[in-house]
């Protein structure tokens, strides 16, 4: 059977992580290289680099970036931020990335979904939704949850989907940054509506939360940052945990 | 070694080249030449892109014909794979005929495409039990090949289909070796260097 992912996620400015990481085995540890390694070796399922690079000029250094990890890095990995193009994708793509991550320049234009999934297949499209919810309805959020948009999650995940979109990644406003836990009830409901994979996104604080997203959440895969960074959890051993709560786990 | 790498000009073939270079291969060549394709040891037919658009392109170069002729190691990944059985629901299509069966849709049971990791059953074992069962591999796709006589390791998604099929010197492997960690290099390594199961290849079949 298909297993559950753990994508651990690394925020990238300019080529090189932020956030803290006190890994005390690395000897830098704000090279995406060393890190992407590290987590591969733990048995990370996946990886996601996020590009919080403002200038035009310096993304550049993101598809340079790409072509190292995929140098090094023997697992799936998947570059977002700023990408609001097809040629923005096909650069990343070309670069060897496996998938592309499109928000805000999706939300804009949802003909961009069908554009870059018409060339390059919709595996390699992923749909990232920044969402809050407020008086009982889930609004969607563009250029990292700063401008509430007219759209409801469950609708513009049913467009993305219809528009070509692979896979989903929720991050939930509400549980962002929390540690209390997954957005369990609205990743059920996504997973009703679509039938594309759903990535959990934004609250993880414990092992529990990893696998109440996957048991009560439906989610498909679960990302995290911190937790992983500052060594709370251990990729190695929050995977043996899951096994041990009967989910399927690699 | 010299390998070629069957380029039929879609999609991204670098990870297989990065991975082929982790394992000391620099020897490489992305070529759509039947002549260089001859010239090789190894013959990788990576799997990128639509079945229809690919098959196009094999008919153009005349690789359509030259393929199922090879007589050195060959591997075709995902869609290579695919393309190498008699014909594919994909653009309706047919393929080499080197595999005896069809490629058809997932019934979106479950989610499709089947992404993600997932383990591969070996019914007979290609790598005379050098790989272990059950080994987890990288898989993305949303078509199958159905199981056949040349079908040496299953894995389940909504139905049992077609991981790794084989025929003499011809193997095809549904996942993604070059994305498959720690278990996917060894797949290649074997492919690449493990002379013997090729000699045995008569053991192997049924």
């Amino acid at each position: 059977m298909l297993a559950k992912r753990i994508i651990p996620c690394l925020d990238v400015r300019d080529g090189r992580t932020v956030k803290g990481v006190n890994f005390i085995e690395l000897t830098d540890a704000g090279d995406p290289i060393e890190l992407a390694a590290r987590y591969a070796a733990e048995g990370a399922d996946e990886l996601l680099f996020l590009d919080i690079t403002a200038s035009y000029e310096k993304r550049k250094t993101m598809t340079e970036l790409v072509l190292k990890v995929a140098r090094e890095v023997n697992i799936p990995f998947t570059v977002g931020g700023g990408v609001g193009s097809v040629s923005d994708a096909a650069a990343l793509l070309q670069a060897g990335a496996d998938k592309v991550s499109l928000n805000s320049a999706a939300l804009k234009n949802p003909k961009l979904i069908s554009d870059i999934a018409e060339r390059f297949g919709s595996q390699c499209v992923v749909i990232a939704i920044d969402a809050k919810l407020e008086s009982d309805i889930w609004s969607v959020y563009l250029n990292g949850g700063r401008i509430q948009t007219e759209r409801n999650l469950f609708d513009w995940a049913k467009t993305a989907e219809n528009h070509g979109a692979g896979e989903l990644l929720f991050t939930s406003m509400n549980h962002d940054g929390t540690k209390n836990g997954f957005a369990n009830n609205a990743l059920k409901k996504l997973s009703e509506i679509v039938n594309i994979p759903v990535i959990a996104s934004g609250g993880a604080g414990s092992k529990a939360h990893f696998a109440d997203a996957f048991l009560l959440g439906n989610a498909d895969a679960a990302l995290a940052a911190s937790v992983f960074h500052y060594g709370l959890i251990g990729i190695s051993e929050l995977k043996h945990f899951l096994k041990n709560q009967n989910i399927i786990i690699r | 070694m010299k390998i070629a790498i069957i380029d039929y000009g879609a999609g991204n073939i670098r990870s297989l080249a990065f991975a082929l270079e982790r394992l000391g291969e620099t020897d490489l060549e992305i070529t759509n030449s039947g002549d260089k394709i001859l010239a090789a040891e190894r013959v990788i037919f990576p799997g990128v892109g639509h079945a229809s658009y690919a098959m196009l392109q094999l008919k153009k170069y005349g690789l359509d014909t030259l393929i199922p002729k090879l007589r050195q190691p060959f591997l075709g990944i995902c869609l290579g794979m695919q393309l190498m059985c008699n014909q594919t629901e994909e653009g309706n299509v047919n393929g080499l005929g080197i595999f005896d069966t069809s490629v058809i849709k997932f019934k979106p049971l479950l989610k499709v495409p089947h992404m993600g990791w997932n383990k591969v059953m070996w019914y007979k074992n290609p790598f005379n039990e050098v790989i272990p069962s059950m080994e987890w591999y990288y898989f993305v796709h949303g078509y199958y090949a159905e199981t056949g006589v040349q079908t040496v390791g299953l894995t389940e998604y909504i139905n049992d289909f077609s991981a790794v099929m084989r025929q003499d010197n011809f193997i095809g492997c549904q996942f993604h070796p070059e994305k498959s960690g720690a278990g996917g290099s060894v797949f290649l390594e074997h492919f690449l260097f493990d002379e013997e199961m090729f000699s045995k290849k008569g053991e192997t079949m049924a």
